[in-house]
C-alpha cells in the first residue's frame, strides 16, 4: 500500500526519510546552539546544579526556551505561508511581505492597538488577520486586474502595495506617537520574546499542520484556475482557505515578533528547486528549512556584537535581499 | 491656486527662509536627477530611488564612518568627504548601471532587482549602523540627514553651487537628450557617442542624488511623482520644457505639502510619508496602465 502507483522504490522513500531526519537533528543542534547562547551565565554546569542562586533554570524557562521556540514556529509559518502563496497566485516571488499581507497585518494592528488599547491580544490579533486578508484579497484583485502577468510585475506590484500601506500606517504612527512600536512590529526580533509572549505561535504549528494535510489541494491549485476546477476542485474555496491560513499566520507572527522579509520566499523557492513543485512532499522541509534559516540568522545577530544583539529582521533581511537578487539576476529561472 | 502658492510661499520666505531654500535644491535635484535618469533608461517608471541609488549612499555613507571611525569621518572637511562619498556613489552606480542595463534583461527585471537592491542596502546599513558604537551612530545621524530644519551651513552652499551647475549644463545639454531619449540605437545613428554621455550622465545624476539625499534623505517616489506630471502637463518630450518644469512642479509641490502638512495638519517632519502614499499610488497605476497596452 505504502507504495502503490507512485512508482517509487522503497529506498529513496527510506532515504528521504532518513535525510528529513538527519535534517531534523541539524535542527535540533542549531536549537540547542540558540538555547545556550546569551549574556546571562548559563553553563551546562549551571543548570547541573552548580550556580548558587539557582537563575540558571528560570532563565532556561522563562527566556531561552521560549525565544528558541518562537523563532522555531514563526520560521517554519513564514516558509509555509510563502510556499502556500506562490501557488496560489502561481508566482514564484509571491510572499507576505511582497504582497501586502504583512503590511496590511501591522496596519490592523496599529488600527487595534489605536482603537481599542485595552483589547486583549488575541482580539488585536483577529483584527490583524481580517487587515492581512483584505490586504491579500486587494492583491489578487490588482494582479487579475493585470492583462500580461509578467513572472516579474506580480511582486513588484505587491512591493509597491506594501509601500503604500505602509505610508499610511507610518502617517497614523506618527500622529499618534507609536513609531517606535510600529518599528518593533515591523523588523522581526526576537529578543523580547519570553514565556508568555509566544503561546500564540504554537497556533502557527497548527496552520501549518492544515496546510500539510490539504497541501495536494494546493499542489492542484498551483496549476491554475481552470485546471483545478478540471479535477473538481472548489478552487475558490481553496484560494479562501490560503488566504485565511496565511493571513492568521502572518499577523500571530507580526504580532509576536515581527516578520522577516523574503525569508519564506527563499526557503520555498530553493526547496522547490531541489525537489520539485509537490508541495505534500516539500511542505516539511520547507517548514524545516525556515525554521533553521531563521534560527541560524538570529544565532549570527546575537553573535557579531556580543553581548548587544541585532534584531534578526536585519541580519536575515540582508541575507535573504542577496539570495533574492541572485534568484532574479540568475539564470535559473525563465522570466516572463 | 498660484496666488494660494505665493502666499503659503510668503508665509514659509518669512519664516524660515533655509527652509525654504533646502526645499528648492531639493526638488531641483530630484527632479533634475529623475529626468535625466528616465531618458538614459528610456523609460518613464524609473527613478534612481526606485533603482537604489539613495540606499546606496546612505549605505557608502555609512560604510565611510564605520571605516574611518565617527573621529576620523568628522576630521575630513564636510566638503570634501561629500565630494569623496558623492564620487564613490557615482562610480558604484555606473558599474551597477552598465551590468544591469545591458540589454539583455527585461524591463520589470530590472526595476524588481532595483527595488530589492535598495532594500538591500538599507539592511545593510542598518546592520553597519546597529554595529557601530552608540556615540559614533549618533554622529552618522547628523551626516545622514541634514534635515530642512536644522540648516547644514557648510553644505546648503556647496548644495545650491552643485544644482546650479547641473541644471545649467543637463539644460545646455538638452537637444541631445532628446536625442538620447530617442533610444540607443537611434542615438548612435545620429551621431552620439552614447557610450560617452551614458557615463557623463551617471556622473551627473549620482552627484544630484548625493546632494538631495545628504539634505533630506532618501525619498522614494516623489521624483516619479513630479516628472510624471510635467510630461502629462506640458504634453512634450522636449528637455528644454521638461527639465524647468519637472523642477518648477517639484518645489511646488514640496512646499506647497510642507505647508499643508504644517499648518493644516500641523505635523512636519511627516511629509516624506505623504509623498511615499501619493507616489506609490501612481506608480502601481503607471504600471497597470504599461502592462494593459
Amino acid at each position: 500500500m505504502a507504495n502503490c502507483g507512485s512508482g517509487v522504490a522503497p529506498a529513496p522513500r527510506a532515504g528521504r526519510a532518513a535525510a528529513f531526519g538527519l535534517a531534523g537533528l541539524g535542527l535540533l543542534a542549531l536549537s540547542a546552539a540558540s538555547v545556550l547562547i546569551g549574556v546571562g551565565d548559563m553553563s551546562l554546569a549551571a543548570l547541573a546544579g552548580g550556580d548558587a542562586q539557582g537563575h540558571a533554570p528560570l532563565l532556561l524557562a522563562a527566556s531561552r526556551v521560549p525565544r528558541t521556540l518562537a523563532l522555531l514556529f514563526a520560521g517554519l509559518s513564514m516558509g509555509v505561508c510563502a510556499a502556500l502563496m506562490q501557488m496560489l497566485f502561481r508566482n514564484r516571488f509571491v510572499e507576505p511581505t511582497t504582497a501586502g499581507t504583512a503590511e496590511a497585518a501591522s496596519l490592523g494592528l496599529l488600527c487595534a492597538t489605536l482603537l481599542a488599547p485595552g483589547f486583549p491580544v488575541i482580539g488585536k490579533m483577529a483584527v490583524a488577520a481580517l487587515f492581512a486578508v483584505a490586504g491579500t484579497v486587494l492583491f489578487l484583485q490588482i494582479v487579475n486586474r493585470i492583462a500580461f502577468r509578467g513572472a516579474v510585475i506580480v511582486p513588484l506590484v505587491g512591493l509597491m502595495l506594501g509601500g503604500v500601506i505602509n505610508a499610511l500606517t507610518t502617517f497614523l504612527a506618527y500622529r499618534t506617537d507609536l513609531l517606535q512600536s510600529l518599528a518593533a512590529w515591523t523588523m522581526g526580533d526576537f529578543s523580547g520574546v519570553l514565556r508568555g509572549r509566544y503561546e500564540f505561535l504554537w497556533l502557527n504549528v497548527a496552520l501549518a499542520a492544515v496546510a500539510y494535510v490539504t497541501a495536494d489541494r494546493f499542489t492542484v491549485a498551483g496549476l491554475g484556475d481552470a485546471f483545478a476546477r478540471n479535477l473538481g476542485l472548489d478552487y475558490r474555496r481553496i484560494v479562501a482557505l490560503g488566504v485565511t491560513i496565511v493571513a492568521l499566520a502572518t499577523a500571530t507572527s507580526i504580532a509576536t515578533a515581527g516578520t522577516v522579509p523574503f525569508l519564506g520566499l527563499l526557503v520555498a523557492n530553493v526547496v522547490g528547486l531541489v525537489m520539485g513543485e509537490n508541495l505534500r512532499r516539500t511542505l516539511p522541509w520547507i517548514a524545516l528549512s525556515g525554521a533553521a534559516f531563521l534560527l541560524a540568522c538570529d544565532i549570527i545577530g546575537r553573535l557579531i556584537r556580543f553581548p548587544y544583539e541585532i534584531p534578526v529582521g536585519t541580519v536575515a533581511g540582508v541575507a535573504g535581499s542577496v539570495v533574492f537578487l541572485y534568484l532574479l539576476l540568475g539564470r535559473r529561472f525563465h522570466l516572463g | 491656486m498660484t496666488v494660494g502658492a505665493q502666499g503659503n510661499w510668503g508665509f514659509v520666505l518669512s519664516l524660515r527662509g533655509g527652509k525654504l531654500a533646502g526645499l528648492v535644491l531639493v526638488g531641483t535635484a530630484v527632479a533634475i536627477s529623475t529626468v535625466l535618469f528616465q531618458t538614459l533608461t528610456e523609460n518613464r517608471i524609473l527613478t534612481p530611488a526606485v533603482m537604489g541609488f539613495d540606499a546606496l549612499y546612505v549605505t557608502i555613507q555609512t560604510a565611510v564612518v564605520f571605516a574611518l571611525g565617527a573621529q576620523g569621518a568628522a576630521a575630513i572637511d564636510p566638503r570634501w568627504r561629500f565630494a569623496g562619498e558623492a564620487l564613490l556613489l557615482a562610480v558604484v552606480a555606473l558599474g551597477l548601471f552598465r551590468w544591469l542595463f545591458d540589454g539583455r534583461r527585461g524591463l520589470h527585471l530590472v526595476v524588481l532587482a532595483g527595488l530589492v537592491f535598495g532594500i538591500l542596502c538599507r539592511g545593510l546599513s542598518n546592520l553597519l549602523q546597529r554595529v557601530l558604537d552608540p556615540n559614533e551612530f549618533a554622529v552618522l545621524q547628523g551626516m545622514l540627514f541634514a534635515r530642512f530644519s536644522v540648516a547644514d551651513t557648510a553644505l546648503l552652499p556647496v548644495a545650491a553651487g552643485i544644482i546650479i551647475a547641473a541644471g545649467v549644463f543637463a539644460v545646455r545639454l538638452a537637444p541631445t537628450l532628446d536625442v538620447l531619449a530617442l533610444g540607443r540605437e537611434p542615438a548612435v545613428n545620429l551621431g552620439i557617442d552614447h557610450k560617452r554621455m551614458v557615463t557623463i550622465l551617471v556622473i551627473v545624476i549620482a552627484v544630484l542624488v548625493s546632494v538631495s539625499t545628504a539634505l533630506v534623505g532618501p525619498v522614494l517616489f516623489f521624483g516619479l511623482l513630479v516628472s510624471n506630471l510635467a510630461y502629462l502637463a506640458l504634453g512634450t518630450d522636449r528637455h528644454r520644457y521638461t527639465l524647468p518644469a519637472a523642477a518648477l512642479i517639484a518645489v511646488t509641490c514640496l512646499a506647497a505639502g510642507q505647508t499643508v502638512l504644517e499648518r493644516v495638519l500641523g505635523y512636519d517632519a511627516a511629509l516624506s510619508v505623504v509623498i511615499e502614499f501619493a507616489g506609490g499610488i501612481v506608480f502601481i497605476l503607471l504600471l497597470l496602465r504599461g502592462t494593459r497596452t
